[in-house]
């Protein structure tokens, strides 16, 4: 639950409640945006336990992901978390 | 020097150490404290303070918020959770975290419905899934993670949602800080601030340690160049005499940090007056409960929550390891009694946590000797 992990705002599926979907290594789960001063498709955030914490430029996401691919297992299970999730 | 060649530039890598090899004065001892779990996990995955001269030392801070929480805390947890209806939801790391009883996850073989989940939003969901149920969610997180849970409750009570509520176990980054600054057992240098908690509260709430201790400080990003450089942001600070906030990471954080993440802190929570900590005891204004107008929302007032207090089993010394007096591997049961498969104390419990950053990579068998 520590890590922050970067991932792409593919859409947003419902405004009012600040939900939007999100590339996540591959794995498009729903995430609460509503901690951001906006964001759209395109944009890259870090997202924490479900919420994006922060806007980041594509350069640092790619280099943050690569940093996470090589941490192994930690990743691993996050991403396997993260596939259990389903917000709404 | 084995992993610098996994940097993402290992040249720069190189010229860093080099730099900072060239900063130290030879015969002055340096112990720098990384106040965040993830920065503990880069430390050891990539052997950046095998990279560091001898007199550099990096000691680990209690900046896991896992391994923070005391056993009373889980106990309190897993009695609510066996409560008649409750469905108690978890973050997974929590669900190993040992009280004095056993585990959530003990609790949920024994019967309990724990169910681990990834969000606070997802046990929401289950909430208004299962509206005959009463779902408590088991908060637990630095300032990275409140404001997750505080947009949650905002939404539960904007939709009307009665079952679900919220044990409140959020903490504060800064009060920790201060406590170690003020005890006597620990003589650090600086440093190297967290950078993901950073993102929310910015980098003005540490002014207090150039400021009151005369300390420096460098927000840092979790990739190993990153730190190196924090390390020698630091080290510069203390070669020229200056001490201040210096952030490393300002491509991810703003200085006044994430103002929107703030303000719903601010609707949704209060200050506790004390907040018991594991190994560090309790520390005045260092934890969050839901303020009166979130009251309806918190498990503390729907259940009856023991408020049990058990003190530290005798043979963990995670409190010195938080603390960082010792490091890891000089806690007597390391490796041996308290493994990541059966963990006494919380800092092997999580892959953030100090202890089982060391145990799982293998750091303990090639550590040099201490003195
Ligand atoms: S080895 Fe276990 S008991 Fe000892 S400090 Fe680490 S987590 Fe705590």
């Amino acid at each position: 639950m520590c890590l922050a992990v970067p991932g792409q705002v593919v859409e947003l599926v419902d405004e009012a409640n600040h939900l939007a979907r999100v590339d996540v290594a591959g794995v498009l789960r729903t995430v609460n945006i509503g901690l951001l001063d906006g964001a759209g498709p395109g944009d890259w955030v870090l997202i924490h336990v479900g919420f994006a914490l922060s806007k980041v430029d594509e350069e640092e996401a790619l280099a943050t992901l690569g940093l996470l691919r090589r941490m192994g297992e930690a990743f691993e299970q996050e991403l396997e978390d993260l596939k259990a999730s389903a917000i709404q | 020097m084995k992993f610098v060649d996994e940097f993402r530039d290992a040249d720069l890598g190189q010229a860093l150490a080099a730099e900072i090899v060239a900063t130290v004065e030879p015969g002055r001892h340096y112990k720098l404290m990384e106040v965040c779990g993830g920065h503990t996990h880069t430390i050891y995955k990539y052997g950046v303070d095998d990279l560091l001269p001898e007199n550099v030392e990096l000691v680990h801070g209690p900046g896991c918020p896992v391994c923070v929480i005391p056993m009373g805390r889980v106990d309190d947890g897993i009695a609510v959770a066996h409560e008649d209806g409750v469905i108690f939801t978890v973050f997974g790391d929590m669900m190993r975290v040992p009280g004095s009883r056993g585990t959530l996850l003990e609790a949920k073989a024994e019967g309990a419905d724990v169910r681990m989940v990834y969000s606070p939003l997802d046990a929401l969901r289950i909430a208004r899934e299962n509206p005959e149920r009463e779902v408590v969610f088991f908060a637990v997180g630095f300032e990275t993670t409140a404001p997750s849970t505080a947009l949650t409750l905002m939404r539960a009570k904007a939709e009307g949602i009665r079952n679900f509520t919220c044990f409140c176990n959020h903490v504060t980054i800064v009060p920790p800080l201060r406590a170690l600054l003020e005890s006597p057992d620990l003589r650090l240098d600086g440093f190297i601030g967290p950078g993901h908690v950073s993102t929310v509260v910015g980098a003005r709430p540490f002014e207090f340690i150039p400021a009151d201790y005369d300390k420096p400080i460098v927000i840092s990003g979790f990739e190993p160049l990153d730190l190196l450089q924090s390390v020698h942001m630091i080290l510069r600070q203390l070669a020229e005499g200056r001490c201040e906030v210096e952030n490393q990471y300002k491509r991810v954080v703003p200085y006044d940090g994430n103002t929107q993440a703030l303000r719903v802190l601010e609707e949704v929570f209060e200050l506790r007056p004390h907040f018991e900590w594991r190994g560090l005891g309790f520390i005045s204004h260092s934890g969050l409960k839901l303020s009166g107008a979130y009251a309806d929302y918190d498990a503390e007032l729907r259940f009856t929550v023991p408020g049990i207090r058990v003190a530290d089993p005798k043979a963990c010394q995670c409190g010195e390891v938080l603390k960082g007096v010792i490091r890891p591997w000089e806690c007597k049961v390391f490796g041996t009694a308290c493994t990541p498969e059966r963990p006494i104390g919380t800092c092997m419990v999580s892959s953030e946590g100090a202890c089982a950053a060391y145990y799982n990579f293998g750091r303990f068998a090639r550590e040099r000797e201490v003195v």
